[in-house]
């Protein structure tokens, strides 16, 4: 390796090993070259080899691992496609905060490396009918129980997790773009061109969960950042909004935040008469809506101005 | 048809023969548009699907229009060669051989514009690979790729004794030709074994056929009738989609009966009286299609259930009303009341008004695909200033490459036409129990049957 000092002799690979372990952990697999030999002082770590010994290994001396990029986007996709244990994720959307700050979409955007033709994430302005109030409606990938966009997938290239995220395999898909028709929430957005050119995503390996390097010719959509999830994190729309709009969390653990208040899931979506889109499609949306009432500001006090040019305005 | 006297005389009438000036430039010309389109797709692959005018909302366009057309107007071969042919209309008999060409020209085309409509067409075998039985693309790809396997057989197998005729007739060919009828005909010999098989397994592929053709139009209306869209969340799309198909089909089959009976001059096969009949069954198909149409818009009209309602105040007296109109009144009515007459039921009418109907038939196809997409549930407000309005007009590219698809299966036709009989001579000849031909015993045989 990379000094005269640490001895050749006793060479592990565990590569494969790890690989296989390390996937069906759903941690991030890494592959291991590590040496037996004089420790150098730092950490430690223990290790299992492939014949069975624990073996005390230097923390510096783990390496990134050899494998191909096929085998990491490989074992990448394998978890991609389980999702994270134990989690059934679920998101608040209170549209009593929102003012249209579009911080959210600016994050999603920044984060995701989305090119200027498409957005994961929108926020309609809404208003039901003539005379009820209008209201702004941020609106992500409902990722629903029942998803008419993976019912319809031909090559099974898009998805549903244990976790209740749907998902796509940018590499498996064919770009058909049924899904799209099928989505009644117009979610689904597709890689006309050539992607963009991003020298920070330059030799990434592909993982379905972060949907990135893109690939030409396939549909990509909202995908409540598992990245960050893994990590405990909230999604970057949550994180960016200014306002407090979005509440992510966990079904199984029946709670809710959106990184400064925590709710009991149930109970918020009791107190606030909580409610999904579109009920009567009867996709299951995992993404919940707390109506617009009380609000801290006015509708048309918010700020508008970057919807005055499209006068578009929906009859719900 | 009572002036055929012998097979020698059916088989100088009916055997291919060279093109003329004009076949040479038609050909030509098909030739050349199809080369521009295959250009074009070299754009597409290329840059992707980015040169097309579709969009995140406007997500198909018309290469999926253009593939409903082709699947539906490749129906005419289950409905002359199998319902005509099994319920006995002898009439129908000089028209086998041109629906079943049609049917089996564009269902090809079909299986090709919609790989063009892939963003990924290198992927093609994820299908085979991964392919789900749930979706109902695959349902397609299989009902299409065995529509398509029937077609070829029901074309083929019937062609065997022309082939033959061909083979020991036809002197003055190249030797490739007269190779390939060679093998082509397979040794028949026109025994009467041979020719019982024949009718046994034609038979058989006409009955198999049916629910098939159905099939294909059923199940490719029910891509869209399987999405919860306006416009196609609809249960009559099946039966409007077949109606709909022998509609265009039929009339498919006497604009080429028409262009087949000038060019070569074939009024003792092709006669008045066919015209007059393909006619009188294209009145009907209109009528049925007509019944459907009704249905399909009529009750959600009457209702204006939201998710609806825009998309029928757009096709009724939107920005699609002069399409919707132009193909209700110049694909459907004036025809219609051409035909209802018995002169309108004369060939050249009767070619002008199917030519119609196929050009309505084929905008019908834009209407059924493209506006349901201008009106999603949720709105297409495009944030950060983006002109947001949901626009779609197809771009060169796609026009060139839809065009050159129409012209590929136009070609197609032309080469079968050019070295086929397009009319099944040994049909003729069993049906007119022509005088046995001593130099060709397989007529003979295939009298006695």
């Amino acid at each position: 390796m990379e000094s005269d000092k640490f001895s050749r002799k006793s060479f592990l690979k565990l590569g494969a090993v790890a690989a296989g372990a390390v996937a069906a952990l759903n941690s991030i697999p890494f592959v291991l070259n590590a040496q037996e030999g004089p420790m150098c002082g730092g950490e430690t770590v223990t290790l299992l080899s492939s014949d069975g010994k624990l073996v005390h290994v230097d923390k510096k001396s783990l390496k990134l691992s050899s494998m191909s990029k096929a085998e990491e986007t490989n074992a990448l996709k394998i978890r991609a496609r389980k999702g994270i244990e134990g989690r059934k994720w679920v998101a608040v959307i209170d549209l009593a905060r929102c003012k249209h700050a579009l911080a959210c979409q600016k994050s999603c955007n920044k984060n995701h490396y989305i090119p200027g033709d498409r957005q994961w994430l929108n926020v309609y302005e809404m208003q039901d009918s003539k005379e009820t109030a209008p209201y702004w409606m941020p609106k992500t990938c409902f990722h629903c129980d029942r998803p008419p966009c993976v019912a319809v997938c031909p090559v099974d290239a898009t998805f549903k997790r244990e976790d209740g995220i749907v998902l796509i395999d940018n590499e498996r898909c064919i770009g058909c773009r049924f899904c799209m028709a099928a989505c009644p929430y117009s979610t689904r957005v597709f890689n006309w061109g050539e992607p963009e050119y991003h020298k920070e995503l330059e030799g990434v390996v592909y993982d379905p969960e972060q949907g990135l390097p893109r690939k030409k010719g396939t549909v990509e959509k909202c995908d409540f950042c598992p990245e960050m999830l893994r990590e405990g994190k909230l999604p970057h729309c949550a994180e960016a909004c200014p306002n407090g709009v979005y509440f992510f969390g966990d079904l199984n653990e029946d709670t809710v935040t959106n990184g400064s208040e925590t709710f009991r899931f149930s109970q918020l979506i009791k107190d606030r008469a909580g409610y999904r889109y579109m009920e009567e499609v009867g996709t299951e949306p995992n993404v919940y809506y707390l109506p617009a009432v009380n609000r801290l500001v006015p509708f048309d006090e918010t700020d508008k101005h970057l919807d005055d040019k499209t006068e578009e305005t929906h009859h719900h | 048809m009572n002036t055929l006297t012998s097979i020698n005389e059916l088989t100088q009438d009916l055997q291919p023969r060279k093109f003329g000036l004009r076949g040479q430039l038609w050909t030509t010309l098909l030739v050349l548009i199809v080369l521009n389109g295959l250009v074009s797709y070299y754009f597409q692959l290329r840059d992707g699907l980015s040169v097309t005018a579709m969009s995140n909302y406007v997500s198909w366009g018309i290469y999926i229009s253009n593939f409903v057309f082709f699947v539906a107007i490749s129906l005419v071969g289950s409905l002359i060669s199998a319902i005509l042919k099994l319920s006995n209309a002898k009439w129908s008999i000089p028209l086998t051989r041109i629906a079943e060409i049609i049917a089996v020209a564009n269902i090809m085309f079909a299986g090709l514009i919609i790989i063009v409509d892939m963003g990924r067409p290198d992927r093609i075998l994820n299908l085979f690979i991964y392919g789900r039985i749930q979706s109902p693309i695959v349902w397609d790809v299989l009902v299409v790729s065995t529509y398509l396997a029937i077609s070829i057989l029901l074309l083929y197998i019937p062609l065997l004794p022309d082939l033959a005729l061909l083979r020991d007739k036809m002197k003055d060919i190249p030797k490739w030709q007269h190779q390939l009828y060679k093998i082509l005909s397979l040794g028949w010999t026109g025994s009467e074994a041979q020719y019982k098989i024949l009718h046994k397994s034609v038979n058989g592929l006409a009955i198999v056929i049916i629910p098939v053709a159905l099939g294909i139009h059923t199940v490719t209306s029910w891509l869209f009738a399987s999405t919860l869209r306006g416009g196609w969340n609809s249960t009559n799309f099946g039966p409007y989609f077949v109606a709909g198909a022998f509609v265009v089909g039929a009339a498919g089959v006497i604009s080429l009966m028409y262009i087949a009976r000038r060019y070569y001059k074939l009024e003792r096969y092709l006669t008045d009286d066919i015209f007059d009949k393909m006619g009188k069954l294209l009145v009907m198909l209109s009528l049925v299609y007509t019944y459907f149409t009704i249905n399909e818009y009529l009750t959600p009209a009457f209702k204006m259930m939201e998710g609806e309602r825009s998309l029928i105040q757009d096709l009724f007296v939107g920005g699609f009303a002069p399409m919707f109109w132009g193909v209700q009144i110049f694909g459907v009515l004036i025809p219609v009341l051409v035909m209802l007459f018995k002169k309108g039921r004369k060939p050249l009418p009767l070619f002008i008004v199917a030519n119609m109907v196929i050009v309505g038939a084929w905008f019908k196809r834009y209407l059924i695909v493209i506006p349901t997409l201008f009106h999603p549930y949720l709105p297409a407000i495009k944030q950060n200033g983006v002109p947001s309005a949901i626009h779609y007009f197809p771009t060169w590219n796609e026009w060139s490459i839809t065009i050159a698809s129409l012209a590929g299966s136009m070609l197609v036709i032309t080469i079968l036409f050019r070295y086929l009989p397009f009319i099944s001579m040994w049909e003729i000849a069993e049906e007119q129990h022509l005088e046995p031909d001593p130099i060709n015993p397989m007529v003979e045989k295939s009298k006695n049957l």
